[in-house]
């Protein structure tokens, strides 16, 4: 998904960067520019961030400005986000809040910091004008279907807004005038990261509708409560015959999904997890997995290769853990495995794998 | 002559084996920003003295621009390959999660591609240290570099073939991997090697090309004297990686091991061998860093991936284990240690074995403390 095709070798024909990189081999040219100025690169996509504003008392907005190697995004895709944190680098899936057409060609990002979050409180805490992170370029399938649909209805929960947020605000800006309604849930009025920008959008387009939605705060707002049948009545009336996209905790999204569901209308639902569903482990997992590089070994749990590697101790990079980013891809030098989203089984020796989303059937031999 | 006898008993090198287990778990806790910040700006300090060197070349007419970019070069890539390549390819950087930093794909300014240094250094040595037949490293199928290996009027020239080795060292430790002396035994077929030396081809290319024709090129008239300096340089890194690395495991007083004595060997038992088969070299802050602190071999052969700014931190400690079970820790000064590795290169040119020699080091016996019932 987020894998960029490997350059292939071409005929030798002469350009500057191919001399700069023949001098500077074994290193790439970025590992020279970077000491001097880090958003110098030929190659490497980074972004230095530019603005930061911390509208909620847990949530943070980063304005970016990606190197020229930035390809842009579709709204509703996420972006990989890499920080340094105490030596160790770190990336986490952001999906941009802004429209896909802005003109500065910058991403705006709002970030909840969690309690135990290490990326999200880092930056929550640390953020500032001039840091420079890691980016990748924009993937992920929760988009608009190119041909807009002529009714939109979008729901969301905390910062789960942020990707509908895109969506919304990039129709405006194409002028789209279709009927859109935006569901938006938060515990109470000072937990809505872009209330007033809301509010602006609604107040300046007449085909867009917003409901605020307060779980812990009994006034003001438009609804209380969680997600039900009845919100969905009162708000879309319509959506069955319009394009849902959801994104928000994962309570919103198993009601709205098992809503849907329940209405034979789950194609017409389109979603975003941002955190990982819980892996429910193999009960009658059997083998062992060897990790081949450190000589360790342990028996099969029946968790993900992830986490029975961590729990073996050791500690390969990994990113989303839910099978996206391709951060945790290893080796794997024989033994079959478990796609735990597809459920398709891998039987191939000295195959990459994704350690997330693989689950051990029987011995499993990594090169870790 | 009778060496001295060290005696352990099971129990004492499993308790060696986990109190070396715990320093390194202390050490691996402690992991941060200081250990990131101290390999980037040696990282800094290289490309400085790249560039600086490269530049320097440019007035390369003047005897003592010719001189500082020589100098400058060849500290650049005794850095490149000693304190940042060696640790990097080691993974005692991989904790940072830092694609530049990663031991399976970093690469160096030497001659070896990186993918067969790590299998015949960082496999075959360090699990095999110091056994005889089975780690490579001693004498490197060339030399002969222990009494056990047998002698042969080919080792006449030993001294010969040692000085050619460190001249042209890159190139030795490039062709390592495909086993020469097993070729000429037929151990092993040339057809194995096809695709090591597709690789190795393919590394000396893109080398050569910049050391020996475009930045050279780039000096337009000064071609030939850019290309020496380049050569002088790339010489220069020979004789010291060499050097240090022969101070590893060669000085008197160094432990060999059979594959008998080393069989079924268990966690302290390994700890053990890489103590008793390393050498350390003293020396002043700026040494340690351009040997790549392989002048703590001993530490480095116990914990070959904790970074290596970590070692001199806990020398003290692995010296202090060492006394407390009666094991030797070998250290002594550069000129002491090359020069005991320059006299046994002299002295296994020729038939003879070392009795007589004080430097035989103590063998580890070691005692089942509960003996056996036997059956
Ligand atoms: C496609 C995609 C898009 C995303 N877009 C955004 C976005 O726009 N804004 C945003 O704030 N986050 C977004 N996320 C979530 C984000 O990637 C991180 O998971 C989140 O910031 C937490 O990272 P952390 O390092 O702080 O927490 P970690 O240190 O990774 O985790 C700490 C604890 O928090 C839990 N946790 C992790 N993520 C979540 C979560 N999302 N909800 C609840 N608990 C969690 C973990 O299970 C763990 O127990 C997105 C995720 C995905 C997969």
């Amino acid at each position: 998904m987020t894998a960029v095709a490997p350059t292939r070798p071409t005929r030798w024909r002469f350009s500057p960067l191919g001399l700069f990189e023949a001098l500077a081999t074994p290193h790439g040219v970025d590992r020279y520019l970077e000491l001097v100025n880090p958003m110098l690169t030929v190659r490497d996509l980074r972004a230095e961030v530019t603005e930061v504003h911390r509208s909620t008392a847990d949530t943070v907005t980063l304005t970016l400005r990606p190197t020229r190697q930035w390809r842009g995004f579709q709204a509703g895709q996420f972006v990989q986000v890499t920080v340094e944190i105490d030596g160790v680098r770190r990336t986490r899936c952001y999906s941009p809040a802004c429209s896909q057409y802005r003109d500065d060609g910058r991403i705006e990002l709002t970030i909840k910091a969690h309690p135990d979050g290490i990326v999200s409180q880092f930056l929550h805490a640390n953020a500032a004008p001039g840091l420079v992170v890691g980016l990748a370029q924009a993937a992920g399938t929760f988009q608009l279907p190119q041909e807009r649909p002529g009714h939109v209805l979008f729901i969301s929960g905390g910062s789960g807004i942020t990707p509908v947020l895109s969506m919304l605000r990039t129709l405006c800006d194409e002028g789209y005038a279709g009927q859109v309604t935006f569901l938006h849930y938060g515990y109470t009025e000072q937990d809505i990261a872009y209330r007033d920008e809301l509010v602006a959008l609604a107040a300046q387009h007449d085909n867009v509708r917003l409901v605020l939605a307060y779980t812990d705060q009994a006034d003001g707002g438009d609804l209380h409560g969680y997600f039900g049948q009845e919100h969905l009545e009162a708000v879309a009336p319509w959506h069955a015959d319009a394009e849902t996209f959801l994104c928000g905790p994962p309570g919103l999204m198993a009601s709205v999904r098992s809503l849907y569901a329940e209405r034979g209308l789950i194609n017409r639902l389109h979603f975003e997890d941002f955190a990982p569903a819980p892996i429910v482990a193999d009960r009658d997992s059997t083998g062992a997995v060897s990790f081949d590089r450190t000589g360790r070994s342990a028996d099969n749990s029946g968790a993900t290769l992830l986490e029975q590697a961590e729990a073996a101790g050791l500690t390969p990079a990994y990113g989303c853990r839910m099978g996206i980013c391709f951060s945790c891809t290893q080796i794997k030098t024989s033994g079959c495995t478990r796609n735990i989203r597809t459920g398709a089984i891998d039987a191939d020796p000295d195959t990459e794998i994704q350690l997330c989303i693989s689950v051990p059937v029987g011995d499993v031999a990594l090169d870790l | 002559m009778t060496s001295a006898t060290v005696t352990l008993t099971t129990e004492q090198i499993d308790e060696l084996g986990r109190e070396l287990d715990a320093l390194k778990q202390r050490v691996v806790g402690d992991l941060g920003q200081e250990d990131r910040d101290y390999i980037y700006n040696v990282i800094k300090a290289q490309r400085a003295l790249e560039v600086a060197g490269r530049a320097s070349f440019y007035l390369g007419f003047l005897p003592p621009f010719w001189l500082a970019g020589v100098a400058a070069l060849s500290l650049s890539k005794i850095l490149d390959n000693m304190e940042i390549g060696h640790n990097v390819m080691h993974g005692q950087y991989d904790w940072m999660r830092d694609p530049a930093l990663n031991s399976k794909m970093f690469e160096w300014d030497t001659a070896c591609p990186s993918d067969q240094w790590r299998h015949s250094h960082n496999y075959m040595h360090h699990t095999y240290t110091n056994i005889l037949g089975k780690d490579r490293d001693i004498g490197y199928g060339l030399l002969r570099m222990d009494e056990s290996q047998k002698w042969n009027p080919y080792y006449l020239g030993n001294p010969v073939y040692a000085f050619a080795l460190m001249t042209f060292f890159q190139y030795g430790v490039a062709l390592h991997d495909l086993e020469a002396e097993n070729l000429v035994t037929g151990r092993r077929k040339m057809s194995e090697n096809t695709a090591l030396l597709n690789g190795i081809w393919r590394k000396i290319g893109k080398q050569t090309l910049k050391d020996y024709v475009l930045f050279p090129a780039l000096t337009g008239p000064l071609f030939v004297s850019t290309l020496a300096g380049n050569a002088t340089a790339n010489l220069v890194r020979n004789v010291w990686a060499y050097s240090i690395i022969f101070c590893g495991h060669f000085p008197s007083g160094v432990a060999t091991f059979t594959e008998e004595e080393t069989a079924d060997e268990s966690r302290g038992a390994w700890y053990v061998r890489q103590m008793m088969g390393s050498a350390n070299i003293t020396g002043s802050k700026l040494f340690h860093v351009l040997s790549g602190n392989l002048s703590h071999q001993i530490e480095h052969h116990l914990f070959p991936d904790i970074p290596a700014r970590r070692y001199p931190q806990i020398a003290a400690e692995v010296q202090a284990l060492c006394e407390k079970y009666g094991l030797p820790y070998n250290t002594g000064r550069f000129s002491k240690q090359i020069g005991s590795t320059w006299a046994k290169i002299f002295r296994l040119a020729l038939p003879f074995g070392t009795r007589g020699q004080k430097d035989t080091p103590p063998a580890v016996t070691v005692v089942p403390k509960k003996v056996p019932v036997a059956a």
